[in-house]
């Protein structure tokens, strides 16, 4: 089912033709002529749509509060900053079918009363950045932006604005600081963009994925669209599949899908054949999953009852040989180096976190340390000042939560049960089995090895960098890996 | 009026719509710790970014905690500033902020005057529970400012002192994450940045991260040096706030101590800056009144308004943002120049010195005196006129390191010939004293009449610009006054648009005056304090027998036995001065 999607792939994105022939700028057409600027509020609400970006906030209820803000100016922003790792839904929309995007904000510049538009887009995405140029342009050839559209007494543009890639900057009041020209970190709200945002103005930022759902909205209605997903999900989300699965690259799926459907029915199952251990949702902003919650039905409300969240779509699948807290230290890493420092849990703190975690992967964890990261973390959650840190511990409290044998292997066995963390492992002559062939004496790059010919051979744990050419060399099976 | 309703620690709480959690708390007795939130009433400024999570209390129903100094409160809300969530959450933070801070207190600048110290204190932190990387960075050093960035907290009230109420723009945060900081531009050094050394970043710093050049040492070492005659001479905000460092309320004229304390400590003269005030006015008044009187005279070559020149971060500032103008300012010397200029002259000739034996130590509100002194212009053959400058703080410092139980100190007087002052000399300390003393004579030089009052109390007050027509017999008078760097901003940007309508401005560069200078004692965002010293200053001068400048019989002596009269040659040699472009 495709509906963010429907028309990537399928037409020429540099043709506004391609788009108008799939019914493009019909629903423009539609709002301006017969509907009020209540009315398509109130459809967008009937919907259920609700935010793309990670929030979920509903739709129309946004567009609806801006709108009641009395201003003789006001904004419509694209979020199209599109930071999490691994991530590239928006880029994918934006390249693929950029004249979705456009009617959309343009519909909601009518129901708001806005009549600039702005793209905040990461520079990285230099064809996506093309490709809108080209849709802009075209637009406003064709009388769907600039002045008096359709004949209306409607003005509408769109503007770019590009931003240097970070990821806080997607949080929309640093991406709003970041528009201005200011230092792209977060502030406080209340105040909401709704009500003051970009100079000060009603502005109102929905993600590209939202607004690239609205023009279907419109054209097949309120009531189509609500029938899709869950009581409380509506539509349906674009995931980008990714890890140990079969078949990579983004799925478009109804909301209520359950993560096994999508794993297996969809993504073909884990690669090559092994056993699958978690699935990460929601990049660094989300959790770990285990196996028991496979069959959950994907929305909002269950991801995040379940310890993780929808997030902007990421979802990586991880099997048995990926260790869980190197999981959480990589999601962590990332947060740490994209937070803006601006308050302190979540520029000491994460940090901290990291150190901790650092320790335990390296083998000198104790058991405290993971009672330690509890605490920690869910102070980090409870006071940090914007959505990136009140979720940036989330990696680890979800792995905490699901694996936490694993952390006890790490700290009280000394052991690595997914056999990643290197300085966990231990590489040992076995003293029967060995022959005394001298091969791994020779192959050992640190001269960790010693021995006499036909004698058993020893390796010093001081020396050895764990590098495992010995396990790989010895015919005899005579080196064990624990 | 829109009103709440609420519940703040089980008690019930009506509030005016728009009201924080924070100020409906204090306002029933709750006392929320907060760490990076600053604010002074009636003079506009307020630090709020809701970034050190000190003030996190619990609301009900709200998933997270809230910072209490930018959340409003709302109607119906349930808030416990003091659960064990809220209290185990501000802790850890707190623990966290020391762990990336270096426990030097032994030995720091601000201890005893810290507010992370003290909220250490008062969160009972006995135990840092996370170790690890702390930040290190290059200690900058400048004519006047230390910053020792290893300290700093990420509060950033210098950067909102500095971008928001001086528009200076030096300070601002830089890098991201851990590696985030308040710094200048590139880390450049705060002496190659625009930075006017006024001393407000320093001001608001709540821990030793900014502090002011130490010259305690010096002035201990020339003081006994047996070869040199050291004078020393008294700023007039000093007396109006010393006293606040040996526990006496703010607001508290500590004169009389101030002499005696000095006396004590070795100086062998004791005079005061407020004589070089009352000479400032001679000299800037009269040309007030030559500027003037061309301007009516229809000369077009004559610019007005004359702005007064005795605030050094002033002078600096426009030096870097309006270089255009710099004709405009009068060209009088500051107080302290003109007091070291002829300390170094009229005086070192009366005891019959060499300018070289002789030392002139300033005691001062301010860290931009540090800077100020240093200049080229003030010193003649390399010898500067006024050798150090100490602050309010590093004297208070030199008081309590000489045994000297300040509290206890008899009142005696200052030392002449330098010593007299006028209660016009005073009130230089304040906001709006400058151009008042200036009034006061050039009224009575210009109309050749006895003013029919002092008291000038439309140019009193906390206003950030304040503005009134003054008569002189028939002429009226147009005066501006602003303090705080941002709106002499406005004031100026009003002259360079040709809209400006002021014969005369007075500027000062710290809100309040000198008696709010960046070398007073730390007021902790309380501006009750900086009110008291206003009120301190005025109380001083109605004390004086003599309030006029021109009255001030030694500086009468001065001219007669020196100067001639003034902007005279002399004078103009001495006392006058001028200024440079600092954009290339
Ligand atoms: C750290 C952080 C990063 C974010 N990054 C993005 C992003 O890249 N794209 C996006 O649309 N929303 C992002 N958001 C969410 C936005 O703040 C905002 O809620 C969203 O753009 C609103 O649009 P929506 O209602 O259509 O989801 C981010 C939020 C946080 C806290
Ligand atoms: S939570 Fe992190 S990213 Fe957000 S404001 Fe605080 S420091 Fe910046
Ligand atoms: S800044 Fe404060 S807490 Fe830090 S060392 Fe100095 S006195 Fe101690
Ligand atoms: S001394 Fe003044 S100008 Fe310099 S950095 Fe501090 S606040 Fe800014
Ligand atoms: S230097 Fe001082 S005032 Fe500036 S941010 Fe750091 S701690 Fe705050
Ligand atoms: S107002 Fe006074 S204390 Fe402040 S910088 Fe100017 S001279 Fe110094």
């Amino acid at each position: 089912m495709r509906i963010a999607l429907r028309n990537c792939g399928l037409i020429d994105p540099e043709k506004i033709e391609e788009y108008i022939a799939e019914d493009g700028y019909f629903a423009l057409g539609k709002c301006l002529t017969e509907f009020t600027r209540e009315e398509t509020i109130k459809e967008i609400k009937d919907s259920g749509l609700r935010g793309r970006g990670g929030g979920g906030f509903p739709t129309g209820l946004k567009w609806e509060i801006t709108k009641n803000v009395e201003a003789g100016q006001k904004y419509v922003v694209c979020n199209a900053d599109e930071g999490d790792p691994g991530a590239f839904m928006d880029r994918s929309i934006l390249e693929g079918d950029p004249h979705s995007v456009i009617e959309a904000m343009a519909i909601c510049g009518y129901c708001i009363g806005a009549d600039t538009g702005l793209v905040y887009i990461r520079a990285e995405y230099p064809l996506a950045i093309e490709r809108l140029k080209i849709a802009i342009k075209q637009a406003r050839e064709f009388g769907l932006l600039g002045e008096g559209i359709l004949g209306t007494n409607f003005n509408f543009d769109i503007e770019l604005r590009y931003g240097a890639g970070a990821f806080v900057c997607g949080e929309e009041t640093a991406l709003i600081h970041s528009m201005e020209g200011l230092r792209g970190e977060p502030t406080v709200k209340p105040p909401f963009p709704s009500v003051s945002g970009y100079m000060g103005k009603p502005t109102n930022v929905n993600n590209v994925e939202t607004f690239a759902s609205v023009p279907v909205i419109i054209n097949k209605g309120a009531n189509w669209f609500n029938k899709i997903g869950t009581e409380k999900s509506k539509g349906t989300k674009v995931f980008a599949l990714a890890g140990k699965i079969n078949k990579v690259g983004l799925v478009e799926v109804p909301m209520g899908t359950t993560l096994r459907e999508v794993i297996y029915d969809i993504g073909g199952g884990i690669v090559n054949g092994k056993e699958f251990k978690s699935v990460q949702t929601g990049g660094p902003s989300g959790g770990c999953l285990t196996k028991d919650f496979l069959d959950t039905p994907i929305d909002y409300d269950n991801l995040i009852a379940a310890g993780s969240m929808m997030g902007s779509g990421g979802m990586i699948v991880l099997d048995e040989d990926d260790c869980m807290v190197s999981i959480a230290k990589f999601y962590l890493e990332f947060t740490l180096e994209e937070s803006c420092g601006k308050c302190t849990p979540c520029r000491i703190g994460n940090k901290r976190l990291f150190e901790i975690l650092t320790k335990i992967t390296e083998g000198n964890g104790v058991l405290e340390d993971i009672e330690r990261l509890r605490v920690l973390s869910n102070v980090i959650k409870d006071t940090s000042l914007c959505g990136l840190g009140q979720s940036s511990p989330n990696p680890v409290l979800s792995t905490i939560n699901n694996f936490e044998e694993e952390y006890r292997a790490h700290v009280v066995d000394g052991k690595c049960p997914a056999g990643q963390c290197k300085s966990l492992l231990r590489y040992d002559i076995v003293e029967d089995l060995c022959t005394g062939c001298t091969l791994c004496f020779r192959n050992c790059p640190v001269g960790a090895i010693t021995g006499e010919r036909r004698e058993p051979h020893l390796i010093d744990q001081s020396l050895c960098i764990k590098c495992g050419v010995c396990f790989e060399k010895c015919k005899f099976n005579a080196i064990t890996l624990i | 009026m829109d009103t709440v309703s609420l519940i703040i620690d089980n008690k019930p709480v009506v509030v005016k719509k728009g009201t924080t959690i924070l100020e409906a708390a204090s306002g029933i007795g709750v006392h929320v710790p907060t760490l990076c939130h600053m604010k002074l009433d009636d003079l506009n400024i307020e630090n709020k970014p809701g970034g050190c999570r000190i003030c996190v209390v619990e609301v009900e129903g709200r998933r997270n905690l809230a910072p209490a100094c930018c959340t409003d409160v709302n109607e119906g809300m349930e808030v416990s500033t003091h659960s064990l969530r809220a209290i185990n959450a501000r802790r850890t933070v707190l623990e966290l902020i020391l762990s990336d801070h270096p426990a030097d207190c032994l030995i720091c600048a601000k201890s005893g005057n810290c507010d992370l110290q003290d909220m250490a204190h008062q969160l009972g932190t006995r135990e840092i529970h996370y170790k690890g990387e702390q930040s290190h960075y290059r200690k900058d050093t400048s004519p006047a400012i230390i910053r020792e960035i290893d300290k700093c907290i990420m509060c950033r009230r210098c950067e909102m002192m500095c971008n928001e109420v001086q528009t200076v723009g030096v300070l601002s945060a830089i890098n991201r994450g851990f590696d985030s900081v308040v710094s200048p531009a590139f880390e450049m050094n705060l002496d190659h940045s625009e930075c006017t050394y006024c001393g407000q970043c320093v001001a608001v710093c709540p821990t030793g991260a900014l502090t002011e050049v130490d010259h305690t040492g010096k002035v201990i070492h020339a003081l006994s040096d047996k070869t040199k005659t050291v004078i020393v001479q008294t700023a007039p905000a000093v007396r109006a706030a010393l006293g606040e460092e040996f526990g006496m309320e703010a607001g508290t004229l500590v004169t009389g101590k101030l002499v005696a304390a000095l006396r004590r400590l070795g100086f062998d003269h004791i005079f005061d800056t407020d004589f070089a005030a009352d000479l400032t006015i001679m000299e800037e008044g009269t040309e007030l009144l030559n500027r003037l009187g061309k301007h009516l005279a229809g000369d077009k070559d004559v610019k007005l308004p004359i702005l007064t020149s005795c605030c050094p971060a002033w002078v600096k500032f426009f030096e870097h943002q309006f270089p255009e103008m710099k004709d405009i300012p009068s060209t009088a010397r500051s107080p302290q120049q003109m007091f070291g200029s002829i300390a170094k002259t009229y005086f070192a000739e009366k005891l019959k010195i060499k300018r070289e034996d002789l030392v002139v130590v300033s005691i001062m509100p301010c860290v931009a005196k540090k800077y100020e002194c240093g200049r080229d212009e003030f010193k003649v053959n390399g010898n500067p006129d006024v050798d150090l400058v100490i602050t309010t703080r590093e004297l208070a410092a030199l008081i309590k390191l000489s045994n000297i139980d300040f509290k206890s100190l008899p009142n005696e007087e200052f030392d002449n010939p330098l010593g007299e002052s006028s209660g016009a000399g005073v009130i230089f300390g304040t906001t709006g004293g400058v151009i008042e003393a200036a009034v006061r004579t050039a009224y009575e030089i210009h109309t050749k009449k006895e003013l029919p009052r002092l008291d000038f109390d439309e140019l009193r007050g906390m206003e950030g610009i304040r503005e009134a027509t003054i008569d002189f017999d028939g002429l009226p008078i147009k005066i501006g006054i602003a303090h705080g760097l941002g709106n002499a901003r406005k004031l100026l940007e009003d002259i360079q648009a040709g809209k400006s309508e002021f014969h005369a401005i007075e500027i000062m560069s710290c809100p309040g005056g000198c008696i709010g200078g960046g070398g007073q004692p730390y007021h902790h965002g309380n501006a009750d304090i900086l009110k008291k010293r206003q009120m301190a200053i005025y109380q001083e001068d109605s004390n004086k027998s003599i309030r006029k400048s021109h009255e001030n019989p030694y500086i009468i002596k001065l001219y007669e036995e020196f100067l001639g009269e003034p902007m005279s040659e002399k004078a103009h040699h001495l006392l006058h001065t001028k200024y440079f472009d600092r954009t290339e």
